[in-house]
């Protein structure tokens, strides 16, 4: 008892000789959070104001050169751009969904193969896993490597078989698809943990009811997994979807500046990079970085609309 | 750093969709401290291994950041724009960045300092390079490497074939054409296919073949046929002997592998590289590389001769005076001598006159180098501001004629958007 009454009065002595203290409990919410406030304000907020307010003058050379305030100019001058621009879209449009789309198969398949213990489990998790922490950047001139069109490994393999040699990164059809090859194999293991995380917080009855039922492996992952599934789904279709638009270390490592010569795999952070770093357009530059900005947050409206809607 | 840069920084990082870790914190103001960045080069690995003696003679310290070419373009683009006091000196492309940076005001006038010293001595620098690093008037840096396009060849190879070193772009055509038919995997020419990488080492072929890519008014002319048939010729070497599945990707890195791991016959490239093919850890045919001047084209032999690298004092640093201690110190004319006997042919005019500059290289390229350093232009891409827009327009024909396509067409094509480029690039 005497040691309650002295932790009551503690408070009660100490507090009016500090105000700071009295000002901090008061606004202790404010004051925990604020460290993470000035982080978001600082690198987030402010840089976006500022990109916004370069799309709108005509900023270029450097960006403390004057310059004149030139309204949605250009703006208009981006979407006017079917050279550069819109193929620029349709190549991130195609880089996304082509890699989301196998990657959700593809880490579905592997999640459903790994979910049941079996012997060597751990060194098949741990392989698995192996793609994820590398460096983008260290991954792409790997591949680049490996793909060299007259002495990369990739090439060689296919002679073993009697294959031609194949362009690989240097065609400028079979760039894109490389690339998002590349992507597939580093981002996938990503789907494959997540996936499995889902899936090993499943309740067993479910599966176990359906099987008593007589339900086959299809119809039991079709009518019973799946559905249990879907929000993990869609969280993993929202954190690759995001990732895969911004794609640019293992695109600027492969194929350099304006992605290629004939801008093979120039996506739209490619192409705003390029317009900023090689062409010094900053005006323009930001103008694009904007509509992504856009095209991305659109992108996950829909998405998080259809994940409530699931919730 | 002051606040003020903090969020000009921040500004600037935001157009890069990769965040740039430029903020390092330093805080050393005017001081003992003279930071200085440089590029990923030879130069730099002679200059690094020497900065102990510089730290003992000055009593002051070098913080020293390299970086690969990409990388310090970017790096530049970033802390520049951000009005950064964190670089003293800064290695730079005068030809690349130089006018651009200059009409920024990112480059301190140098011109006091360069006369400051006789023993120094300003005018022992060839004419060509110190008129890249000058800007209105003013000198804004100090040379430091020059180059010019040679041909490197294998001996063997011509040996085999009977073939003497082509003196002419005709001799060369025959010559890659039957290298390549009589050595199966073998190309008869390899040199950069990469559209904006490819436009310094074409220029050589442009100028010998009687084009350039403006006239003396500043109008567009890469589409005279002049330059039409140099891209063809240039292109058509490379479509038609260039290795197998010949990519479009190039630079020198890629083209320079495949000349030394013994994949090609002839290979056009700057003279600065030739360490990379004679190096025996590297190349496997260093013993049988060869050197001579660009072949004569139509108009002659008209190689680039170029400063591609110089040293420049940033604007914003408050230790100019150290800066310059550094700069004077590494382009002295020992220093300049050192480096050049280890492989980076300087701007010094005295160091080549000096026979001990020329010791280490081999005779034919040292006659090669001779020969350009007498007939070369003094510019290997267009003379602009915005010059990776420019190299990207007028690099285009190069990669058409490559893949085998019109690059006529294209070079008509080129010369419009190049003259549209021009007019607003002011």
């Amino acid at each position: 008892m005497s040691a309650s009454v002295k932790i009551q009065q503690a408070p009660r002595t100490v507090a009016p000789s500090r105000p700071f203290s009295v000002w901090a409990n008061k606004h202790r919410k404010w004051l925990f959070a604020a460290p993470a406030m000035i982080f978001v304000g600082l690198l987030i907020v402010f840089p976006l104001v500022w990109t916004v307010y370069l799309s709108l003058t005509d900023s270029r050379g450097s960006v403390r050169a004057p310059a004149d305030f030139i309204g949605i100019g250009n703006y208009l001058t981006v979407l006017s751009d079917f050279d550069r621009f819109w193929p620029a879209v349709g190549r991130t449009v195609y880089f996304t969904f082509t890699a989301l789309a196998v990657e959700m198969v593809l880490g579905m398949i592997i999640a459903l193969l790994l979910w049941r213990p079996f012997r060597g489990e751990k060194w098949v998790r741990v392989a698995i896993l192996l793609p994820l922490v590398a460096t983008p950047v260290a991954v792409g001139m790997m591949w680049r490597l490996i793909f060299d069109p007259n002495m990369g490994f990739a090439n060689q393999m296919l002679s073993w078989v009697g294959i031609p040699p194949q362009p690989w990164l240097s065609g400028q059809a079979t760039a894109l698809p490389t690339t998002i090859f590349m992507d597939i194999w580093q981002w996938t293991p990503m789907v494959v943990l997540i996936l499995l995380a889902g899936l090993t917080s499943l309740p067993e009855e479910t599966d176990e009811a359906a099987r008593v039922d007589g339900a086959n492996a299809w119809q039991r992952f079709f009518l019973v997994t799946l559905p249990l599934l879907k929000a993990t789904v869609i969280v993993a279709i929202l954190l690759r979807s995001i990732d895969a638009l911004k794609t640019f270390d293992i695109l600027y490592a492969t194929k350099g500046k304006g992605g290629g010569s004939f801008h093979e795999v120039e996506t739209l952070n490619v192409y705003a990079y390029g317009l900023s770093f090689d062409y010094n357009e900053y005006g323009l530059s930001s103008a694009v970085l904007i509509i992504f900005f856009l095209i991305i947050i659109g992108f996950m409206w829909i998405l998080t609309r259809r994940r409530k809607g699931q919730d | 750093m002051k606040r003020r840069s903090v969020l000009q920084l921040l500004a600037v990082a935001v157009v890069a969709p990769f965040g740039v870790a430029a903020c390092s914190g330093n805080d050393a103001k005017a001081s003992g401290t003279v930071r200085v960045t440089l590029a990923n080069h030879v130069w730099t690995d002679g200059i690094k291994a020497a900065i102990p003696e510089f730290e003992k003679e000055s009593g002051l310290k070098v913080e020293l950041t390299q970086l690969g070419e990409d990388q310090l373009s970017d790096q530049y683009n970033v802390k520049l724009n951000a009005g950064t006091d964190e670089i003293d000196v800064m290695m730079y492309r005068p030809l690349q960045e130089g006018k651009s940076f200059a009409r920024n005001g990112y480059l301190a006038d140098l011109t006091d300092h360069v006369t400051s010293d006789a023993d120094w001595d300003w005018k022992d620098f060839q004419s060509g390079p110190v008129s890249a690093t000058t800007f209105e008037k003013k000198v804004v840096g100090v040379p430091i490497i020059t180059e010019r396009e040679v041909l490197y060849y294998r001996k063997d190879l011509l040996e085999a074939a009977g073939i003497a070193v082509p003196k002419t772009m005709e001799e060369l055509e025959a010559a890659a054409k039957k290298i390549s038919e009589d050595n199966e995997g073998v190309a008869g020419f390899v040199a950069r296919t990469n559209k904006s990488a490819a436009v310094t080492q074409f220029s050589s072929f442009l100028y010998s073949f009687g084009g350039d890519f403006m006239d003396e008014s500043g109008k567009a002319t890469v589409d005279t046929p002049e330059a039409k048939a140099a891209y063809a010729f240039y292109g058509g070497l490379l479509n038609k002997y260039g290795p197998a599945n010949v990519s479009t990707d190039m630079s020198w890195p890629e083209a320079m592998a495949i000349f030394t791991q013994g994949n090609a016959a002839f290979y056009t490239e700057a003279d600065s590289l030739y360490q990379n093919a004679m190096d025996t850890a590297k190349s496997k045919v260093a013993d049988s590389v060869g050197f001579a001047a660009l072949p004569a084209g139509p108009a002659g032999s008209k190689p680039y001769n170029v400063p591609s690298w110089g040293l420049g004092i940033n604007e914003a640093s408050k230790n100019q005076d150290n800066a310059w201690k550094f700069i004077e110190w590494a382009t002295s004319k020992t220093r300049t001598l050192e480096a050049q006997k280890a492989g980076v042919p300087g701007p010094r005019a005295s160091v080549w006159a000096n026979p001990e500059g020329t010791s280490t290289y081999p005779k034919d390229l040292a006659e090669a180098i001779t020969y350009s350093a007498e007939h070369g232009i003094g510019h290997d891409r267009p003379l602009v501001i915005a010059v990776g827009k420019a190299r990207e327009i007028v690099g285009e024909p190069i990669v058409t004629a490559i893949t085998g396509g019109d690059s006529a067409a294209a070079a008509t094509k080129a010369n419009e958007e190049f003259a549209k480029f021009l007019e607003s690039d002011k």
